[in-house]
């Protein structure tokens, strides 16, 4: 089975694509520049083949989101996209990510992840203060100077809209802050290095509901700013967050589309059976 | 009728409860008992030979009352410094290796090795440091003792420091790598230093242990009377001192072998416990 390439689509369905200029040759409503380009990307786990061919474009100043069932390589293929996955022992990857028109795989690779940041599943902040966990990017990168590093973590955390819960008590250790503190630091944390293409993998999967409607509100705020990729195993949450989304299965993008598409007409039969919770 | 199995059966498994209770309570109170048996022991035989002079005074000559072990202390102090100062580095990047870098065959390898290492009889690494330093140098020193110590702390350190590195969680490395770290960069601003105070507790544990090791310092340090200044003459050993003056003829050594081991078991319980406390921090940063 090919992965089918983004279906016709004419109508302006996706409310938060109302207010955006589409670019003339557009194909799917809300449709802005290739942020990422990904073609014929096939990943292995030493003998295990973890992508098939995956080909698909990540809009600029969009969301856009991945779902589908657990090991369907939705995971594997994020992380292809900061190359996070070669640190994994024995893998191995084929194919081209086109980064604004160059190549990852020639890039240099901090390059590539200082660019395309990346946030995890489980909040990660690092054993150290609320402040030097955010200048932590900015100062591996060169940052130095004291004042600007400061101005810099508190723009970061005022972008993922923690300020004013922690500005009183920087030199605390992240590890006093709520779970849902603790993953906005984790994004104020990918922030500080001024990325272009923001990835959250499952970000809300540890959280109860009022963290998550603020990680979404969030996401909403940062998408003029940045571009933005998510895993995601609510369905829901996708719906609600994501002008595009990605349905994977057994490690093919079966279907991309504008998300409305997606949970409401879906094309291919398995996208069907999956959003309307007969399999999945 | 089947009540009364029932309750014979129900018996039968209190019994069993009882005695198997009672035998693991009799273990726990044998081994934690020994302990306080030697710590009060040597409390009651060790604390009452203790006096400022033990702390300042060189040994007295033989037939003379008094004296102390100062320079024995200062000997121990010097050996475990420089035992510490080339064993611990050793370790702890050897570590770091296994921890970060090691490919599989080759770190079980290693591993494998530093276990064997760790199981040598120390009495054979004294036998070894002096082949391989006093034999050649022609005198007893400092110096050769110390390496044969930081030969015995290579492995612990080697080991202690691979768990703490290992026990980091691999989420904090990706978080790093993330941000556009490299793996070192990562491994010297995020994986060290969230495991340094398990490794400094494990250096610690590892000082305590060698604090009292005798059989290598027989063959290297040897003892001396007097002050043993620079690193290049015999010097005296808090443990060797103990071993000699308890061997001793005279009734006055034995007491002062007995104030010297209950100064290095307090010396080895102090570093004993801060060494736990640092510990107990540390849980609370890895979760």
């Amino acid at each position: 089975m090919q992965a089918p390439m983004p279906q016709q689509s004419t109508e302006i369905t996706s409310p938060q694509a109302l207010n955006v200029a589409i670019p003339a040759e557009a194909k799917l409503s809300g449709e802005s520049a290739s942020k990422l380009s990904a073609t014929s990307l096939v990943f292995h786990y030493g003998a295990f083949k973890a992508l098939h061919g995956i080909s698909m474009q990540v809009y600029a100043n969009r969301v856009t989101a991945f779902i589908g069932p657990s090991g369907c390589g939705k995971s594997t293929f994020l992380r292809t996209l900061n190359r996070m996955n070669e640190t994994i022992r024995h893998s191995r990857v084929e194919g081209e990510i086109l980064l604004d028109g160059e190549n990852i795989f020639n890039l240099d690779v901090s390059e590539v992840r200082r660019r395309v940041g990346m946030v995890f599943q489980k909040s990660n902040p690092f054993p150290k203060s609320i402040f030097e966990n955010i200048a932590y990017g900015p100062r591996i990168n060169g940052y130095e100077n004291r004042a600007a590093l400061r101005d810099r973590v508190e723009q970061s955390l005022r972008r993922a809209a923690l300020w004013d819960e922690v500005k009183d008590k920087l030199q605390q250790s992240a590890y006093s802050l709520s779970g849902g503190q603790q993953q906005r630091l984790c994004i104020a944390r990918a922030l500080a290095v001024n990325p272009e293409v923001l990835l959250l993998d499952e970000p809300c999967s540890a959280l109860d509901p009022i963290a998550t409607a603020k990680i979404e509100d969030l996401i909403f705020q940062l998408k003029n700013s940045c571009t933005i990729v998510i895993v995601t195993h609510n369905m829901q949450q996708a719906a609600r967050v994501a002008d595009f989304t990605g349905f994977f299965l057994m490690g093919k993008l079966i279907e991309f589309d504008n998300t409305t598409k997606i949970f409401k007409n879906p094309s291919m039969r398995e996208t069907e059976d999956y959003v309307t919770g007969r399999f999945g | 009728m089947a009540r009364r199995k029932m309750s014979l059966h129900l018996m039968r498994r209190k019994t069993v409860n009882a005695v198997m209770l009672s035998l693991t309570g009799l273990c726990t109170f044998i081994a934690t008992g020994t302990l306080l048996y030697i710590l009060g022991y040597l409390f009651v035989h060790g604390g009452k030979n203790l006096s400022w002079d033990f702390f300042t005074k060189l040994p007295a000559p033989v037939g003379e009352a008094g004296g102390g072990m100062a320079n024995a202390i200062l000997g121990s102090a010097k050996l475990l410094l420089l035992a510490t100062a080339i064993g611990v580095p050793i370790g702890f990047l050897g570590g770091v290796y296994l921890a970060e870098f090691g490919g599989n065959t080759f770190a079980y390898l290693v591993r494998y090795v530093t276990d064997l290492l760790n199981g040598v009889p120390s009495i054979v690494i004294g036998i070894f440091a002096y082949t391989l330093i006093v034999l050649p140098q022609g005198h007893f020193s400092t110096m050769a003792g110390g390496l044969a110590l930081s030969i015995m702390m290579i492995p612990i350190a080697i080991r202690s420091s691979e768990e703490f590195l290992r026990a980091v969680p691999l989420a904090l490395r990706e978080g790093a790598m993330a941000l556009g770290a490299s793996k070192s960069k990562a491994i010297l601003t995020v994986v060290i230093p969230a495991a340094k105070n398990g490794i400094m507790t494990g250096i610690m544990l590892n000082l305590a242990r060698v604090a009292g090791e005798t059989a290598p310092l027989i063959f290297t340090s040897l003892g001396n009377r007097f002050w043993s200044p620079g690193w290049e003459q015999p010097t005296a050993s808090l443990p060797v001192m103990i071993y000699t003056y308890a061997l001793g003829p005279y009734e006055d050594w034995h007491q002062q072998a007995w104030a010297a081991g209950f100064v290095l078991l307090a010396l080895v319980l102090a570093v004993n416990i801060v060494a736990r406390l640092m510990l107990s921090r540390q849980a609370h940063v890895i979760r």
